[in-house]
């Protein structure tokens, strides 16, 4: 027990989602390993636009627009990538291309002072509207191979090699960039500077710091990252190039990082939480298995969550705790002798409704969440002399 | 070096910054296009000029004011407090689903309630999908802006899902679309040869509506002490989950409408192509319309222009469906970039020495 208390609960509920996977696949005959390796393709772009936003975040500003971002990237690295046939030279484009369009959004609210969430939806807009216009001339074109790591003896290696070693460049650097956003944040002096920007502008600036130039600096930071993002997805997840394709990430990446509670880590455990989603709903559309067992997964994370919380205070066991656990079972019991088949329309609905799920999860412990989020994100600063 | 003063501009100059920001939007549209390739006179022409000199063009002008103005109108009371419903897309679609599931029940049934029926149980599908997120931000603390967005999605999904299920024409050879509404469900035409219906003179009326309880009721006084001092609204003894539900609950009820509206009216049934952005377009609406009715009913003419005009460019340029978006993304862009000249003074040299 004293174990599960120093776990956070975001390790424990990725880690009962994971293990609720991998339990799927090996009843259904497919490879845990391969479904995991699929996972990380899958929560790369949500991984990258998370980590840009959390550092957005942390110096104070909410970016409504990282979907309108990751679109530009993902349309920018692709048109890039074809016309010169470098991929790589496609996901610098696409991290140019993210940056510029964040500076629209930076301008606007840092220099102009004008509404951060009015201004976030307006990138989202002009964003899909953009891509959409670039894009015309690309859809339908394949894209030039992106470089696979190969590591003769690691990645034929069974397990650790398709699981570790077999992915392609970005996944590496994603994790490099992971570690590198954590350490900034964490040890630098640079980085303690932004954190403060973002708890007390007034504060910061009294003390002579920059705020406008620091958040621009993290703004331009987020959008290079959200253009990466959209770049994972156009160059090597799908990959192809098509009007609206990130479908909601950018704004699943959104509520990513309140489920990471603004902590690197954690946002990353919680870009494979929903990359772990998106691959369990995949399969099961693919093997046609009853969407009660979403139902039942969902129930059963809520269900953990609520129980870690109850054990971590003391006092009385939580009412909810029981409650959850034996509407869990009874779902599962139903699920296993009623397995009834819905559309997969329904099925399509799991990241959304998981997104939903989390962020009241994570939000209804209002002491923690708020412990963590940056108090002054959303606010305008204006510099008085 | 320039400082900003804050200063509020009179009511002149607050209403010449949404022109400013159209032409604005214009020429920078025609720069894009230029960029592009195209011919940007002849694009700004097609888009902004043209639908307002052909006839047909004109009375579809008011076929789409009329649901941006209705979603606006209910958007703009959350915006004034505070309260982001960014979801009205996902509340049209339910209102769609659940006014049109009434009507396809009373299939063949002649009467005139049947049309009253219709949008109530729009009004109520609207508002019961806005409550998820009001609820969950009340109970839970959850951010209502990413919820009702997500919403969204699950709207969109379970409309195709119900058109290709329950909902399905029976003798549509298996399209996903329902039956064609019958007469007595579908918008009675005030003019002939148009397709002006009698939602518009609604979208009216709920125009002078919403001017009269933001003028009038305590409700609207509420919402703008809100909106303008929290802590003092908090002292007034105004609840914030209360004006978090009420906000939400107005703009879904609303959006219901438009959806029922939009299905029952010119679309004529249930497809899984019924939404078509109003309700993101309805958030430029808000804003350009200054978040007062009467702005919004002038706003929303401005929008039903750039989309009739896209709608052409589609055909006349090639250019794709969603490239209109642009155009209403820079439009709230400069809006919110030239507001900074209605609430501040710019100064030249350091204020404050004296």
């Amino acid at each position: 027990m004293e174990n599960i208390k120093n776990l956070n609960s975001q390790m424990i509920v990725t880690g009962a989602a994971l293990a609720a996977l991998a339990i799927f696949g090996l009843m259904n005959g497919i490879s845990p390993v391969l479904l995991f390796a699929s996972i990380i393709a899958a929560a790369q772009p949500l991984m990258f636009a998370a980590i840009g936003e959390m550092v957005v975040e942390k110096s104070g500003v909410l970016n409504l627009g990282v979907e309108g971002m990751m679109i530009i990237g993902a349309v920018a690295g692709f048109a890039t990538a074809v016309s010169t046939t470098s991929p790589l030279l496609g996901v610098v484009a696409a991290a140019l291309a993210g940056a510029a369009l964040a500076m629209i959004f930076g301008i606007l609210t840092q220099v102009l002072l004008a509404n951060q969430v009015a201004t976030g939806l307006a990138l989202t807009l002009f964003g899909l509207g953009l891509a959409a216009l670039v894009g015309q001339p690309f859809s339908g074109i394949k894209p030039p191979d992106f470089p696979e790591v190969d590591l003769i003896f690691l990645s034929d290696a069974p397990i650790i090699g398709p699981l570790f070693f077999g992915h392609d460049l970005m996944v590496y650097f994603g994790l490099i960039l992971v570690t590198l956003t954590w350490a900034f944040l964490t040890f630098t002096r640079t980085g303690l500077t932004l954190r403060a920007v973002g708890e007390d502008h007034d504060a910061a600036h009294a003390l002579g710091y920059n705020v406008i130039a620091i958040r621009l600096a993290a703004i331009a930071f987020g959008g290079a990252m959200a253009g990466m993002g959209g770049a994972y997805l156009s160059l090597i997840r799908v990959p192809q190039w098509s009007e609206g394709m990130t479908a909601g990430a950018g704004w699943i990446a959104l509520a990513i990082v309140v489920f990471g509670t603004w902590r690197p880590w954690r946002v990353m455990l919680g870009a494979y939480l929903f990359g772990g989603v998106t691959i369990l709903q995949l399969n099961m559309q693919a093997a046609s298995i009853t969407p009660l067992w979403l139902i039942v997964l969902g129930l059963f994370l809520a269900a953990v969550q609520v129980t870690v919380n109850s054990l971590r205070n003391p006092g009385p066991v939580d009412r909810w705790m029981v409650g959850l656990w034996a509407v869990t079972v009874a779902m599962g019991s139903i699920a296993q002798t009623y397995p009834i088949s819905i559309p997969t329309q329904y099925l399509s609905m799991a990241p959304y409704l998981a997104t939903i799920l989390v962020l009241v999860v994570m939000s209804a412990d209002k002491l923690r969440t708020n412990l963590n989020a940056p108090a002054a994100l959303g606010r305008v600063f204006q510099r008085s002399n | 070096m320039l400082t900003l003063e804050p200063h509020r501009a009179g009511p002149v100059k607050q209403l010449f910054t949404p022109v400013w920001a159209i032409l604005a939007t214009m020429l920078a549209g025609g720069l894009l296009f230029l960029l592009l390739g195209k011919n940007p006179v002849e694009a700004i022409r097609i888009i902004f000029v043209d639908p307002l000199f052909d006839p047909f063009s004109r009375s579809e002008l008011f076929i789409k004011a009329a649901p941006l103005a209705i979603i606006a109108t209910g958007l703009s009371f959350g915006f004034r407090a505070g309260v982001w419903n960014i979801g009205a897309e996902g509340q049209f679609i339910l209102g769609a689903i659940c006014g049109g599931a009434v009507g396809l029940a009373f299939y063949g049934v002649e009467g005139v309630y049947v049309l009253p029926l219709m949008a109530l149980a729009g009004m109520a599908g609207g508002f019961a999908w806005a409550m998820i997120p009001a609820l969950l931000r009340t109970r839970f603390n959850a951010n209502e802006i990413l919820v009702s967005l997500m919403l969204v999605y699950v709207a969109t999904l379970l409309l195709s899902a119900l058109v290709s299920g329950p909902l399905r024409d029976p003798d549509g050879f298996n399209f996903p679309e329902s039956r064609q509404f019958h007469d007595s469900a579908t918008l009675p035409i005030l003019i002939e040869r148009t397709r002006i219906h009698i939602g518009i003179p609604i979208a009216f009326l709920i125009s002078v509506g919403a001017w009269l309880i933001l003028q009038r009721h305590v409700f609207g006084f509420h919402i703008k002490l809100m909106g303008a001092a929290p802590r003092a609204a908090h002292f007034a003894g105004v609840s914030t989950n209360r004006m978090v539900v009420l906000c939400l609950g107005i703009s879904g009820a609303l959006a219901g409408l438009a959806g029922v509206f939009e299905a029952a009216g010119p679309v004529g049934q249930l497809v899984p192509s019924l939404p078509t952005g109003y309700g993101f377009t309805a958030i430029i609406v808000a804003f350009l319309g200054r978040l007062q009715p009467l702005g919004i009913l002038f706003a929303s003419f401005v929008l039903a222009l750039t989309i009739i005009g896209g709608e052409t460019a589609q055909f006349s340029l090639q250019i794709p469906a969603a490239a209109i978006s642009v155009f209403q993304g820079m439009l709230l862009f400069f809006l919110l970039a030239f507001d900074i000249f209605t609430r501040f003074r710019i100064r030249r040299g350091v204020a404050g020495v004296a």
